[in-house]
């Protein structure tokens, strides 16, 4: 064990694909292993995945600080690429996360899932190693190629086993992303030569002092103007900002970047919707919080209204548009524009409420989202139709799948004593600090959530049972059941006590304000230091034990 | 005002207990998919709530103990905690709270045993008796969060929670599109309260955090909320109305926006009329005695906040007022039992919110425990007719049920009398304290809306003579073949109406008012005022008795002739009422299809927004401009572009990207490490 506890991190990331390399290893000799064989060794290899990853969250010290689990290791050193990984509370719960997402979608697709099996367990795979690689990566260059390389499985999920236009969906979410990538790249490497200027090595780390250099790009003084660029309007952060903003604005997506995901969503595979919602949206999220504020935090904060703005109409717009959608996995594709608007504005309201519900709000998503599209998945297996019109009536023959259901619409809609309230609630609080007339405009999401889900729930569940088709339903089997027991589980903790999720995340949340909001006190004068008032916490107002009383 | 506090881990089993056999429930239906048989379900559901109400009662008792002003509490831990931002998951019980409790789980524990015997003549397909049950300890579960909370976001829980089981019950027999279609107009509507509830809590928690006491807790805010009390606020431009408001006003309209919701008040009231679908005692527990006076709970609750907020508080009352007046006269020409008792409710509440918003406070509570009382009492009796008459709601059909059923009609009376407000009956007394209220307030126009309240009690006990005389007087309008099978019901039905006939007819007496105790040489004779007035910061207004008795005599005189015009119109079958309601021709459309306000809302706001969703928004933003012009323009244009650069390399577009992606790959690397 003792080797395993000090590369833990490495390998909870390379479990799954170590698995699926050595189920490939049969083939050298000539002889595949069975289907099955790829199937069960598959989930067990996530569920032992999953098993680590709590260890890892129950070994977590959460009021330690910095990041843990470190492991460093020189890979091209004259370069400054490292490999590099660690977590803190916030990469520590989306690995928990993912881990827990992946054996639920591997479990749900087991009977949908028929042609080339093989192909589809390594695929998945290989996307939980590249899904985790890049949220522990602390060294840019092995972040960027896991960010990469979980495109391919992805694309390749979408492409191969999804529905009758899946290809336009697969290149069209490949495009998008690709488009964002590239940019990121360049700007990557801006900072690169900016950090050589400065320091006179080469380094990608993103925070020193865990190997050979006491100093990571975090370190930088990434200028705020032109200085010395010859060029009146070049703003470096700003530009650099934009890049980084562009490729994770695609991910989350921000509108108007959205259109790749309903399509993506829904012609996708059940388990390739349950992942792209749960977990590859939060790349993009995860990527504002983790690089994009804390390299370039006077730009973020110069473009709050902006990135308001976008994350207000994304809320209202996806709202609106997932309430006249007449296929039930597209309405939940286009609730998750909304759901994600929140989380934007969460990260952008610059304090501790709003970004610890935000982060939470990541978690939440994935579970509420990520069990809507196991759900959708489920009767369309039995019907092979998600168009809402094509039920009605169905609580009555499956009583089960419309509790269950019941319970995760819920969550999406926000009831407390479920998961999404916390982190909705704790969003529209910080965003209500920094700028109410946004909170304003925010809330009425809550209005517009409760009208679609309960609109499409309402249709299909309740009525006549009229469609004969439906008559004879089967309710869910043990194994359904078993998978949406188990994320309603976490959905109902979250609900009745966020403490244990919401522990982890102060520190480093405490972090990136802070460096936020040193950088907007030294920002040149005559800049505007952030265009927001918000609230300044008064002399004598404690943090967190104690706050209320 | 912050008493003596006792630490009591009593008060977490009141609510938790219905919380457990709910899960019971819920994981046996909604997982394991097996059924309890009825006495087990019975023992299980119908006992956690009548344990819940003796541990009321002993927490009423151990509150008694304590010095005025006290109150136990019970904190479990730090819910949600992030920044200074706090809400402990906390209990308290205090005066105002223990009224709630016991009201919430006495008529609680009553409706759960007169359910069984309701539920029991459910023959539908899909018989529900567990799931009803489940629904139902839910709720109860839900509405004691919402009045042992210690905070607001702990009262917010509860408030949401009630809001959903009412939309699971309303929506109970689901087969029925239409059921199903008012639960989710119920928790919409509610969600538009909501919206304002949840920024009147920011509101209020930034200016306290300014203050520097971030904190939601009842007793904290109303510590800390002198420091804001006269803080201002400046609204954008483009809001209607004055740009510079004052904080408390702010936040108390917020607030009270949440109210409108859940009270189910102007503009608000739509969803109540609509959840009379749900089973009868739903109506009795949820949409008349307990949930929907969880708005005028929070304003009371608030009341320091209101006392601060004149304008808030005149507004409270106005539409309090306007509601009820509004609603009493849409409830004249109804035609369902049932409908005739939801807008009588609409009604009540308004009058609840006019005590409330008159800053008598405990009149406010006074009238909600009689009403609870009463309007419970009503609608369990029109339960038990509907049960009689096989599931006919319709009035028109009855008439003539006092000879078959005479007990219910004796018990229905009772509660006529007392909504009526007909002495020495509980409505009476709440009744008056309130229009006396308004009569003494220094709000702006408090006499107007003294006449309204004056003239919507002769409303009230017009329509409700009106329903009774028809249902049970004149001659019978059933089909023959439904007119024999007309019987009382079983035990179960029967205890719950005598017990609530019984307080319907003395609960007044907690509140007997001064002017007539004086004179029977009782020193201050209102049993209720003197058990919350420690905890409500209220004024109490001085009228000198010779007013109040004229008051009295108005009041009374007034319902006494609104039941006789009732009698004189429809007691014995006659074709005045036709003939009346031709010759008010419009007017009397216009308040039995009750104002066209539902298809007011329906055209301004629900069509245009869907409109715009799906034409605009949907087909020609996503799909035309950002996916035709932007997307598939730009891939198109590079397509071409490409076309013509690199001619050869266009085989199928998958390939070629991923060629591009390699080969990309390759230069960066080659890049990076030459």
């Amino acid at each position: 064990m003792g080797a395993i506890e000090d590369r833990l991190l490495s390998v909870i990331t390379f479990l799954p694909l170590g698995t699926a390399v050595a189920l490939l290893l049969p083939n050298l000799l000539g002889r595949r292993l069975p289907e099955a064989a790829w199937r069960s060794l598959g989930l067990a290899s996530t569920l032992v995945t999953l098993l680590l990853a709590l260890v890892l969250f129950g070994r977590f010290d959460p009021t330690a600080g910095g990041y843990q689990f470190v492991e460093h290791a020189s890979w091209l050193p004259d370069y400054g690429i490292h490999y590099f990984v660690g977590v803190d509370g916030i990469s520590l719960l989306l690995v928990v996360m993912t881990a827990f997402l992946m054996p639920l979608a591997l479990a749900a697709s087991w009977t949908d899932i028929t042609r080339s099996v093989r192909s589809y367990v390594f695929f998945m795979l290989a996307l939980e190693t590249g899904m985790l690689g890049a949220f522990v990566s602390l060294n840019l260059f092995p972040f960027y190629v896991f960010w990469e390389a979980m495109l391919i499985p992805m694309y390749f999920i979408i492409g191969i086993w999804g529905g009758d236009r899946r290809v336009y969906a697969a290149i069209k979410f490949f495009l998008y992303t690709m488009v964002g990538s590239l940019l990121m790249l360049v700007a990557m490497l801006v900072i690169y030569f900016l950090y050589f200027e400065h320091f006179g090595h080469l380094n990608l780390d993103l925070v020193g002092g865990y190997g050979p250099h006491a100093t990571g790009l975090l370190d930088v003084p990434i200028p705020v103007g032109g200085e010395g660029s010859g060029v009146p309007w070049w703003r470096t952060q700003l530009w650099l900002f934009a890049a980084f903003a562009l490729a994770f604005g695609i991910k989350v997506p921000v509108f108007p970047f959205h259109t790749w995901l309903p399509d993506a969503h829904v012609q996708a595979p059940t388990p390739g919707s349950v992942i792209l919602a749960g977990v590859l949206l939060k790349m993009g999220t995860y990527g504002f919080v983790r690089f994009a504020l804390p390299l370039f935090p006077v730009a973020a904060t110069e473009a709050v209204p902006l990135v308001f703005a976008l994350a207000l109409v994304g809320i209202v717009y996806g709202s609106l548009v997932a309430m006249v959608q007449s296929d039930v996995k597209k309405l939940v594709a286009y609730s998750s524009v909304a759901h994600l608007g929140f989380v934007m504005l969460g990260l952008f309201a610059f304090n501790a409420e709003g970004l610890e519900g935000s982060v939470l709000q990541m978690i939440n998503h994935g579970l509420s989202t990520g069990a809507l599209f196991l759900l959708v998945g489920m009767i369309y297996e039995r019907r092979h139709t998600r168009e809402i019109a094509e039920f009605g009536g169905i609580a009555r023959v499956m009583p089960v799948y419309a509790a269950l259901f019941g319970i995760v619409t819920m969550s999406s809609i926000g009831l407390p004593m479920l998961n999404g309230f916390v982190g909705e609630f704790l969003i529209l609080l910080g965003t209500f600090l920094a700028s109410p007339r946004a909170a304003v405009i925010a809330a009425t999401g809550v209005i517009l959530g409760a009208a679609y889900m309960l609109w499409m729930f309402r249709r299909v569940f309740f009525g006549p049972l009229e469609n004969q088709a439906n008559r004879g339903l089967l309710d869910l089997n043990l194994r359904e059941k078993a998978v949406l027991v188990a994320i309603v589980v976490p959905i109902v903790w979250i609900g009745v006590y966020p403490e244990t999720f919401l522990r982890p995340l102060r520190d480093p949340v405490a972090v990136v304000l802070e460096r936020v909001e040193l950088a907007r006190r030294e920002a040149p004068p005559g800049r505007p230091g952030g265009v927001l008032h918000p609230v300044q916490a008064p002399v004598g107002v404690e943090r967190l034990p104690g706050g209320a009383r | 005002m912050v008493g003596v506090t006792e630490e009591t881990a009593l008060l977490r089993w009141i609510p938790l207990l219905p919380l457990l056999t709910a899960a019971v429930h819920g994981v046996m239906l909604g997982v394991l998919r097996r059924s309890l048989p009825r006495e087990g379900v019975i023992a299980l559901s119908c006992g956690s709530v009548i344990l819940s109400f003796v541990l009321s009662l002993v927490a009423f008792f151990r509150l008694l103990g304590l010095p005025e002003g006290g109150a136990l509490v019970d904190d479990l831990y730090t819910w949600i905690g992030a920044g200074h931002f706090a809400a402990e998951m906390g209990l308290r019980v205090d005066a105002l709270s223990a009224v709630m409790i016991l009201v919430v789980t006495g008529v609680g524990s009553l409706i759960h045993v007169y359910s069984i015997g309701y539920m029991d003549e459910d023959h539908r397909e899909d018989r529900g008796f567990q799931r009803f049950f489940c629904y139902l300890n839910l709720f109860t579960f839900s509405m004691l969060m919402l009045v042992l909370g210690e905070n607001l976001v702990v009262l917010f829980l509860g408030w949401e929670g009630v809001g959903l089981c009412s939309y699971l019950l309303i929506g109970f027999w689901y087969a029925d599109r239409f059921n199903a279609y008012c639960g989710a107009k119920a928790f919409i509507v509610n969600r538009v309260g909501d919206f304002g509830f949840l920024l009147g809590i920011f509101l209020l928690f930034r200016a306290l955090l300014e203050a520097g006491t971030p904190t939601l807790s009842f007793a904290g805010m109303e510590a800390a909320f002198g420091a804001i009390a006269e803080q201002t606020v400046q609204l954008p431009a483009w809001i209607p109305g004055p740009s510079e408001w004052r904080l408390p006003t702010l936040i108390g309209l917020c607030l009270f926006i949440g109210a409108c919701g859940k009270s189910a008040q102007i503009p608000l009231y739509v969803w109540l009329p609509d959840a009379m679908a749900g089973p009868t005692p739903v109506s009795a527990l949820i949409h008349a005695a307990t949930m929907v006076t969880a708005g005028v709970y929070m304003v009371c609750r608030m009341d320091f906040l209101y006392a601060a907020a004149p304008g808030a508080s005149a507004t409270v009352a106005w539409i309090g007022g306007a509601t009820a007046l509004f609603a009493a006269t849409i409830a004249i020409a109804q035609t369902d039992i049932k409908k005739v008792l939801a807008y009588s409710t609409v009604s009540q509440l308004g009058y609840m919110f006019l005590a409330a918003g008159s800053g008598a406070y405990t009149a406010a509570m006074f009238h909600l425990g009689t009403h609870a009382f009463f309007k419970a009492l009503l609608f369990l009796g029109s339960g038990s007719v509907i049960l009689a008459c096989h599931h006919e709601q319709d009035i028109r059909k009855m008439g003539g049920l006092k000879e078959r059923i005479p007990r219910t009609e004796r018990l229905f009376w009772i509660g006529v009398l007392a909504i009526s407000g007909i002495p020495p009956l509980a409505g009476f007394f709440s009744k008056d304290q309130i229009l006396a209220a308004a009569f003494a307030s220094h709000l702006p126009g408090h006499l107007v809306l003294y006449g309204m309240g004056l003239f919507t009690a002769a409303l009230t006990a017009f329509y409700m003579g009106r329903l009774h005389y028809l249902t049970f007087h004149g001659e019978c309008r059933l089909d023959p073949a439904q007119r024999d099978h007309v019987h009382e019901r079983g035990p179960t039905i029967r205890v719950a109406l005598y017990v609530l006939a019984f307080f319907s007819a003395t609960a007044g007496l907690f509140g007997f008012p001064e002017a007539l105790g004086v004179p029977l040489g009782v020193e201050h004779p209102h049993s209720l005022w003197n058990f919350l007035a420690p905890v409500l910061s209220e004024e109490r207004h001085h009228l000198d008795h010779a007013t109040e008795y004229g008051m009295m005599a108005a009041a009374v005189g007034i319902a006494v002739g609104g039941l006789l015009l009732a009698r004189a119109l429809y007691r014995e079958p006659s074709d005045l009422p036709a003939r009346i309601a031709e010759r008010a021709g419009a007017l009397y459309r216009l308040i039995r299809d009750k104002y066209y306000v539902d298809e007011i809302y329906d055209a301004v706001i629900v069509r245009p927004l869907v409109f715009v969703s799906d034409r605009v928004l949907y087909r020609q933003v996503d799909a035309g401009l950002i996916d035709g012009l932007g997307v598939n323009g730009t891939a198109r244009a590079v397509r071409l572009a490409a076309a013509h650069v690199l001619r050869h390399a266009h085989s199928g577009l998958a390939q070629g990207y991923l060629f591009f992606l390699v080969v990309g790959t390759l230069v960066i690397l080659g890049y990076l490490v030459g």
